[in-house]
């Protein structure tokens, strides 16, 4: 039973291994996340000023191809994201266009393409937790990750706003908890969880974004990290950039930041070459339960 | 030196054109100053998010020249704390916007290392471009 | 007119009004849902803004109340229904069974010594344990022993011991049905325990505590004998943060209100941990100091000039725990600050509630209450003291939050309107 999936254009090129790791994984689980015919960027930020509905042209248009998809299928199905920053912009896009039906029809308008305003928007952890659930998935690891400590870090635009996001409380999130626990890992909660990683910052004072990563990994490592999941791609980079330069165990402060795809390929017995860790700075070390580059 | 107040200014126009495009009634803030507790970028802000919206509250169009509201990452942490529910992101894109509307540019790849441009992912570059240039 | 009053709460609210009335010459029916009178104010340690020792101004009240002849008490019961009107009500009220024989017990405490049981003292907030068969605190009235049968496993152990054979477990609830001119509702209040506190620590952590089990530290007779420590390792705590409008003045998580008396007792409480820590630093951070009362300003004042209490204005974003600390991510808006402290312990002043069970109360009576559930009366205003049911009258938190000063004089006043309608009645007035 496939699900339209929406990869966007960094999965589908700087961070081919969460895409790769992921459509791996949704397969294995009877879910295969089948790609949109036709899609552009959905522009990266969700316009945050009222008076600029141009920025919601592109959002809006990916909904509308998830629409046609949806009816060409049985029954209408999500719109299935991995990229968390997809996932905010086009969450946040339905949302306005639900409560703002005057928009919806300018848009459609200018686009000349009728998007009804229907489209579910999921993250793929959502769907994991909703509709696969955890003790399903737990039953089909085939590589439990025994003894693994993994810090979840679930970053900024997962989560917030929850009024329009609604996918886990903000403050206290849990769902990759469920998920680490799922693979036979042990989550690790660490007090830097939900901080900033410095997200677009990086373009333009790097400096802050690395001060800002290296602070949250260090609290993660604090709290007996071994490797640290998250699920948007500009996350992954901010923490691991920063790693590019070192060895296996050179200094002994660096640590794997994986997506969660990516564990969950290696915990589900998946063929290695969907596990995507040669495009990681730091890879994960399996074996000797230690980091390895 | 007096600041100088009245309806000229606390009411004025460049009052009413944050609080249009911000969609935000800037005195729903009571400067509690909760924001800037838990912003996680303020020790690099040259003023606090909650003298931000101060500025904006007693209409002072300097706030425009502080680095805080480039700086701002939008990670939406003081939105979800504020016990009043005010907007302060979408406060800091008006602001941009302000700026970037007459012209203002606050990106430059060419300053920043090739090999980081090289790697960073696209939508970094897609994201700057969109809040940082106009 | 039936001579009776009925009155609803044995805080200090309800004894003041029942005492009032009594005193009166006329008679008192006084409903506590808890096996003993006192209220909220029998938890505290001092009181502002004379640092009064609360049990000292308390206890020959509750002894008043417990030996006049023209109040007749009711613990562990609840009034299930009110119909008529003012001058003849007909109340029934549900009489819990307290399992001990009220005039055979002599409070000698056998019981307690053998029970097996050990669950969390509803009076000292959690902070101490109490047996299945208890006395709440010493100086209860009645001072009799209540067998808490949710949690009773049945032993027979202290029947067994009890050299006054006063425990009955066959005791069965029994109603009353009785009729009452005018009623007070004095209800009291609880304190929030919602999304606000809890992202503070609260609830999770064990060294975040609210104002009320702060005070059961702080008092002498309580589960520490005064002794201010933390109750995770037992260890003296150095840094102190309280964090004010916890839970209040914020309508997106919590209470939009204001609850009036925090700053008060916050800063009661930061004078009484430095008179038992001499070398601990206190921090409050606050969003204004609300001492409107006379001689609060200067109270405050001292917390801040002779207690050395460092007050910094700005709310709280965040307390998390790190190395056996708790880290408070704060503010202080007027040096432009984000503040960070490393703290030994957190007390944060939760918002007032009303008490669990005031909007059944209301719907019984027919009165009115605002959206937080505390009641309305006629006219805040010029009748802030009657409900819109003529004849029930309104004293005391369960009207909003207020002090112990007011609190009192409001149920003086509530007295006074229960005794006009008797009065009138009695010199044929209208």
């Amino acid at each position: 039973m496939s699900i339209p999936y929406y990869p966007g254009c960094t999965l589908s090129t700087k961070a081919k291994n969460y895409d790769r790791s992921g459509r791996a994984v949704a397969e294995s689980l009877g879910m295969p996340l089948e790609e949109l015919a036709e899609w552009q960027c959905c522009g990266a930020t969700f316009p945050l000023v009222l008076d600029d509905s141009l920025a919601l042209i592109a959002p809006t248009r990916i909904l509308y191809q998830a629409q046609q998809a949806g009816e060409r299928a049985d029954s209408p199905k999500p719109l299935a994201t991995l990229c968390a920053i997809c996932f905010h912009v086009l969450r946040r896009s339905q949302a306005l266009l639900e409560r703002d039906p005057e928009m919806l029809e300018r848009i459609n308008w200018f686009t000349e393409q009728e998007y009804k305003g229907k489209v579910h928007v999921a993250h793929f952890l959502e769907i994991l937790r909703d509709d696969l659930g955890w003790e399903a998935l737990a039953e089909k690891i085939a590589r439990p990750l025994t003894g693994l400590q993994v810090a979840p870090y679930y970053g900024c635009l997962l989560l917030r706003p929850y009024d329009e996001v609604g996918l886990d409380d903000p403050e206290n999130p849990i769902i990759m908890h469920d998920l680490v626990r799922a693979l036979g890992a042990e989550p690790v909660d660490f007090a830097h969880n939900i901080e900033c990683c410095g997200s677009y910052l990086t373009v333009k004072e790097p400096q802050v974004s690395e001060t800002l990563s290296k602070d949250i990994v260090a609290s993660a490592r604090a709290s007996g990290a071994q490797a640290i999941v998250t699920a948007c791609p500009l996350c992954q980079f901010n923490l691991d950039y920063p790693q590019r330069e070192t060895e296996a165990g050179q200094t002994g402060d660096e640590i794997p930041i994986l997506y969660f795809t990516q564990l969950m390929a290696i915990a589900l017995g998946l063929p290695e070459e969907t596990w995507g860790l040669e495009d990681n700075y730091v890879g994960l070390n399996l074996e000797a339960g230690e980091q390895g580059a | 030196m007096r600041t100088q107040l009245s309806i000229d200014k606390v009411r004025g126009p460049f009052v009413t054109n944050v609080e249009e495009i911000s969609g935000q009634d800037l005195l729903d803030c009571n400067q509690c100053g909760k924001c800037s507790a838990g912003c996680p970028i303020v020790g690099v802000m040259d003023i606090l998010p909650s003298q931000v919206i101060r500025m904006a509250q007693l209409g002072m169009e300097e706030v425009l020249e502080s680095n805080t509201v480039w700086i701002c990452a939008s990670c939406l942490t003081c939105v979800t704390r504020c016990p009043k529910g005010v907007d302060l992101p979408r406060l800091m894109e008006a602001l941009r916007q302000i700026s970037l509307r007459e012209g203002v540019s606050k990106l430059d790849l060419d300053a920043l290392p090739p090999d980081l441009v090289k790697a960073v992912p696209q939508l970094a570059i897609v994201g700057g471009f969109r809040k940082y240039i106009k | 007119m039936i001579e009776r009053a009925l009155v609803i709460g044995a805080g200090i609210s309800g004894m003041q009004a029942a005492l009032d009335i009594a005193n009166s010459g006329y008679e008192v029916l006084l409903v506590e849902k808890e096996p003993t009178i006192g209220g909220h104010m029998a938890q505290l340690s001092e009181t502002f803004p004379t640092l009064d020792c609360s049990s000292c101004i308390l206890t020959p009240r509750m002894v008043e109340v417990g030996q006049h002849t023209n109040i007749r008490r009711l613990m562990l019961s609840q009034v299930t229904s009110v119909e008529g009107e003012a001058g003849n009500f007909q109340v029934k009220i549900l009489r819990h069974p307290r399992y001990v024989i009220e005039d055979k017990c002599i409070a000698c405490g056998a019981c307690a010594k053998v029970c097996p049981v050990k669950v969390p003292s509803e009076f000292e907030r959690g902070m101490a344990e109490r047996s299945a068969i208890y006395m709440p605190f010493p100086q209860a009235v009645p001072a009799i022993y209540h067998l808490d049968r949710d949690v009773c496993e049945d032993c027979g152990k202290c029947a067994e011991k009890c050299p006054a054979q006063a425990i009955d477990y066959d005791m069965q609830p029994e109603t009353l049905e009785i009729g009452v001119g005018a009623i007070i509702v004095a209800t009291g209040y609880e304190l929030y325990d919602g999304e606000a506190v809890q992202a503070y620590g609260y609830g999770s952590h064990p060294d975040v505590l609210n104002g009320l089990e702060f005070e059961r530290l702080l008092s002498a007779s309580g589960p520490t004998g005064g002794d201010v420590i933390r109750p995770s390792d037992g260890k003296v705590p150095k840094e102190l943060v309280f964090i004010q409008c916890a839970g209040s003045r914020n309508p997106e998580h919590g209470m939009p209100y204001c609850s009036k008396v925090c700053c008060m007792y916050t800063a009661k409480q930061a004078i009484l941990y430095k008179h038992r820590v001499h070398d601990g630093q206190v921090y409050s951070f606050y969003m204004d100091v609300r001492a409107g009362g006379k001689g609060y300003e200067e109270f405050v004042t001292r917390a801040m000039e002779e207690d050395r209490t460092l007050y910094i204005r700005g709310r709280v974003s965040k307390v998390f725990a790190q190395n056996g600390k708790l880290i408070v991510w704060g503010a202080d808006t007027l040096t432009d600050q984000k503040i960070e402290i490393a703290a030994d312990m957190v007390v944060v002043a939760s918002a007032i509630v009303p008490s669990a069970g005031a909007r059944q109360v209301a719907e019984m009576l027919d009165i009115e209450v605002d959206q937080f559930g505390f009641y309305v009366p006629s006219n805040e205003e010029m009748t802030p003291v009657e409900s819109r049911v003529p004849g029930v009258f309104l004293a005391g938190v369960g009207l909003g939050p207020r002090d112990i000063p007011e609190t009192v004089a409001q149920a003086s006043g509530a007295a006074a309107k229960a005794l006009a309608l008797f009065g009138a009645a009695k010199a044929g007035v209208q």
